[in-house]
């Protein structure tokens, strides 16, 4: 392949040792705070960024008046939740009620571990990171489903039960499309299918399917707009949250935000290139790729309504999931048949294939029932 | 039904949204910035003219809530009854104007403060000190062009938007 | 294998989100299927019917602004138009164009609530309803400078006006009619060929027209199904006879013709008002009426107009005194909900609230 020795310098190669700064527990200390940091940093400026561009798209100012430009109203939300009142209600399940936020918000934390923040700077490095992400980023759903259960309220109930389903029924192709850039890539490690990018072009030109189907499949399993069913607020008022206040509901809209970014920083790191990029350092470089990821996110949040749950489980079996089978199909049949070919050449036959296979399904697609007969 | 247009009709939405993104908000800063109001405004209080008013009731007649609460002596003084107790519980006040609408002696005006909110209802009634006419006291124009000449032009949102222009 | 599964009761409101008020259905679901709907209501009944008898004809019309409350003017005028009919009380030229003015551009100001509340109750957070009401807040601004206030403006009177309009009044009228359909065609461009909204709502909910008839209903939900109904052209009140426009119509009386329908309404009221901006004549705006007490002749009158939500009527009954002895409103918003149920039952939770959304209730005048 091709490689892209100006835009990619060689110095970013260097890449850090695995045990950076030095000794296991110094690296685990170190990474886990860089970690932390990272997540709750970058979620409370997204928390702002998407108040500040939703309000902006909206004709409105957005909030502008703790600290510059409103940047401290995160924080004078959060003071605020936590003076609040913990109210469990009257017949909640009160362990599973308690639970259920830490559950949330946990796994999301850990996608973090194999996350790149540069070449090999990451808590670990594993070579079945692509595997680790998937499996721990599901999780949360339980955390999810453990708040509908146990708040005892028919609300988070119908919630719960609409997370689980779509959960289910879009893990198969957001994996199904990852699949096609473990099969370029040639590794599941995070940090090899960065590499990959940063020596040929990111992934998103050579496999735009791919990364339509994980944008919006994960934009699914997020529960982003046009998808946010479970927090419905003209249907089912606050969906699974609807009984939780104070500091276990500042963790659930923590973790919402921390998805968010989990889903900014994988779609970067997948498809667009990582912390690839230059002149700027790389960690920037992700969180760059990051912010646009979410601002496009923000974006759609401002502008679609929301699907109902049949056309939901219809757009991810009947419309994402071939898609995505097809992908992975076209991409095997490409990295076995030319596995030398230039990426130049790729990406037009790609582009042209995602189209012609978009619009194929498009035209025989029928969104969700209709009436049922009473 | 299909997808009938491909993602283009959410296309088109996006433009719109991110057209926004580049224009002014709309909305204004409250405390800070204020509007003029409109030149007729039904604020929340009334100016009450001593020296006009004769006592004669039509305005606590025309008030269907029953807000105004009049008292005058007994007995005339000249071609008026003095008014001893003049007062507007304006927590039940609805600032329909009629009271104004109906004084045949031009007595009661509107008044144009709109910020009166007070934290005990007892403090809502105003009492005829308060409502007192002055030349100073800032009066709404409603049924009185000569005050609404008097009074800046309203603030339309319809002037204030020139983004497209 | 036959699963056996309980019926779930969920409580959507009186306090919800999207029912626009203090509304109550008692949905009982299967799984998100709705099986069956009660809708509950009277959170906020005030006895205004009561409240009318009470008072003079005079002191009733500041309580008509409370009825429905996103189209005060309208309300005002459906009143003062019934008290001229009992008590023959003539109204001038100017004043009956002024009132069509004032009715279209509060339709459009109702339309533009009714669309922007029910494309979020489709979900679209937030942004058409700002949009919406950014619009609507133009003409409220008219209406604060002809009325003073702007939401209960109190602005009609028995043979005409309370004031004639401010000289600054018609250039901001002209300039917003200007800017009004470009406006409109944004909101087209944002949400009507979204794919995502069509799934939503076209085929969901659908009206038959022989239900809707039967029903009474009126207004763009009877418009919606595909009856060509509308008030200003069936019996021209006012001076609605001397304008040109359409009554656009629905084909399959569903969500989306409902909206299509409203959205549509608010270009022929634009193009309403640019004629009687134009022919608009110069004179007084109030005939000579008393101002504070009239006594009609003892008689009953029905007079009914388009209101932005359906026909809504005053039945006025006099004994000859100074308050109406009885006096009953057909409120359109409360009429036509009568076929909720049929529309409803069989969607899910989530159709549930777009349909209820199209209807475009006002509570204040389904509960009155």
């Amino acid at each position: 392949m091709v490689t892209f020795d100006l835009v990619f310098p060689a110095w970013q190669f260097k890449g850090l040792p695995p045990d950076w700064p030095g000794g296991f527990w110094w690296h685990f200390i170190v990474f886990s705070i860089i970690i932390l940091a990272f997540v709750l940093t970058l979620v409370i400026m997204f928390i702002w960024f998407e108040r500040r561009t939703l309000g902006r798209m909206q004709a409105r100012m957005g909030p502008n008046r703790v600290g510059p430009f409103g940047l401290l109203q995160a924080m004078a939300d959060a003071i605020k939740v936590m003076l609040k009142e913990d109210i469990v209600p009257n017949g909640a399940d009160k362990l599973v009620h308690l639970l259920a936020p830490l559950v949330a918000f946990v796994p999301v934390l850990m996608v973090f571990a194999v996350m790149p923040f540069q070449d090999g700077a990451a808590l670990v490095n594993l070579n079945i990171g692509v595997l680790y992400v998937m499996a721990v980023s599901s999780i949360s759903t339980l955390g999810i489903f453990m708040a509908g259960w146990g708040s005892n309220n028919k609300y988070t109930l119908i919630s719960a039960m609409r997370d689980v389903a779509s959960v289910v029924s879009y893990e198969i192709p957001v994996v199904l499309s990852l699949a096609g850039i473990v099969l370029l890539a040639g590794s599941l490690s995070l940090n090899d299918i960065v590499r990959s990018q940063a020596q040929s072009v990111p992934f998103v030109l050579l496999q735009p399917l791919g990364f339509i189907v994980f944008f919006l499949g994960g934009m699914a399993e997020i529960n982003r707009s046009p998808f946010d069913l479970l927090e419905a607020d003209s249907e089912i008022v606050a969906g699974f949250h609807t009984e939780y206040s104070g500091m276990k509901f500042a963790l659930f809209y923590l973790a919402e935000y921390a998805e968010a970014l989990v889903l900014s920083t994988l779609v970067a790191t997948f498809f667009l290139g990582g912390w690839g990029g230059p002149l700027l350092p790389p960690w920037l470089w992700l969180i760059v790729k990051s912010w646009a990821v979410f601002f496009v996110l923000v974006w759609i949040r401002a502008t679609v309504p929301r699907v109902r749950i049949d056309q939901l489980m219809t757009f991810s079996w009947k419309f994402l999931f071939p898609l995505a089978l097809l992908n992975l199909v076209v991409t095997a049949v490409e990295v076995v048949a030319w596995p030398e070919a230039l990426p130049v050449l790729l990406i037009p036959v790609n582009i042209a294939v995602g189209a012609v296979l978009v619009i194929l399904l498009s035209r025989n697609f029928k969104p969700g029932g209709s009436q049922v007969e009473a | 039904m299909k997808l009938d247009y491909y993602g283009l009709g959410i296309a088109k939405g996006l433009m719109v949204t991110l057209k926004h993104l580049f224009r002014r908000p709309v909305t204004v800063q409250y405390p800070e910035q204020t509007l003029n109001t409109s030149r007729r405004i039904r604020g929340n209080e009334l100016v009450w003219n001593e020296e006009k008013c004769t006592g004669c009731s039509t305005c606590a007649k025309a008030c269907h809530i029953g807000a105004i609460s009049i008292v005058t002596a007994p007995n005339p003084e000249g071609d008026k009854y003095p008014v001893e107790k003049y007062e507007i519980d304006t927590g039940y006040c609805i600032m329909c104007g009629m009271c104004v609408e109906v004084c045949p002696f031009e007595a009661l005006y509107m008044g144009a403060g709109y910020e009166k909110a007070q934290y005990r209802r007892g403090d809502l009634v105003q009492s005829k000190e308060v409502m007192k006419y002055t030349s100073e006291k800032y009066v709404s124009g409603y049924f009185y062009p000569e005050f609404a000449a008097q009074l800046p032009l309203q603030t339309l949102l319809l002037e204030k938007i020139t983004e497209e222009e | 294998m036959v699963m056996k599964t309980e019926p779930l009761v969920l409580n959507i409101g009186p306090a919800h989100p999207s029912t626009h008020g203090v509304f109550r259905m008692r949905a009982t679901l299967d799984g998100e299927v709705i099986i069956d709907v009660e809708p509950i209501f009277g959170y906020l009944h005030r006895g205004i019917e009561k409240l009318a008898e009470e008072r003079t004809y005079q002191q009733f019309i500041p309580l008509t602004d409370r009825l429905d409350y996103v189209s005060a003017m309208g309300n005002n005028m459906a009143y003062c138009m019934a008290v001229e009919k009992l008590a023959a009380i003539p109204v001038p030229e100017r004043a009956e164009y002024i009132r069509v003015i004032m009715a279209e551009l509060q339709r459009i100001a109702s339309h533009l609530i009714a669309v922007g509340s029910f494309l979020n109750d489709c979900g679209a957070f937030m942004t058409p309803i700002l949009y919406m009401v950014r619009e609507r807040e133009k003409i409220v601004d008219l209406f604060e400078m002809v009325s003073g206030q702007r939401l209960t403006y109190n602005y009609m009177r028995f043979g005409g006006l309370s004031q004639d309009v401010p000289d600054e009044f018609l250039p901001a009228l002209r300039k917003f009619i200007d800017q009004m359909p470009r406006y409109l065609d944004e909101y087209d461009q944002l949400l009507k060929e979204n794919e995502i909204l069509l799934a939503r709502t076209k085929g969901v909910g659908i009206l038959s027209k022989e239900t809707a008839i039967n029903c009474s209903m009126t207004g763009p939900m009877l418009r919606g199904s595909g009856v060509p109904w509308d008030l200003r052209k069936a019996d021209p009140y006012s001076v609605y006879s001397r304008f040109e426009f359409d009554i656009p119509c629905g084909a399959r009386g569903d969500s989306y013709d409902r909206y299509r329908v409203r959205v549509e309404e608010m270009r022929q009221s634009v193009r309403i008002i640019r004629q009687a901006m134009e022919q608009l004549p110069v004179g007084p705006v109030r005939s000579k009426t008393p101002v504070m007490l009239i006594r009609p002749p003892a008689g009953e009158v029905y007079s009914h107009v388009e209101s932005p939500k359906g026909e809504l009527g005053f039945y006025l009954v006099s004994d000859g005194s100074i308050a109406p002895y009885r006096c009953h409103i057909r409120g359109p918003s409360f009429i036509n909900l009568t076929a909720l149920r049929e529309m409803i039952v069989g969607w899910k939770v989530a159709d549930a609230i777009v349909i209820f959304g199209s209807i475009d209730i006002v509570m204040g005048e389904v509960d009155r």
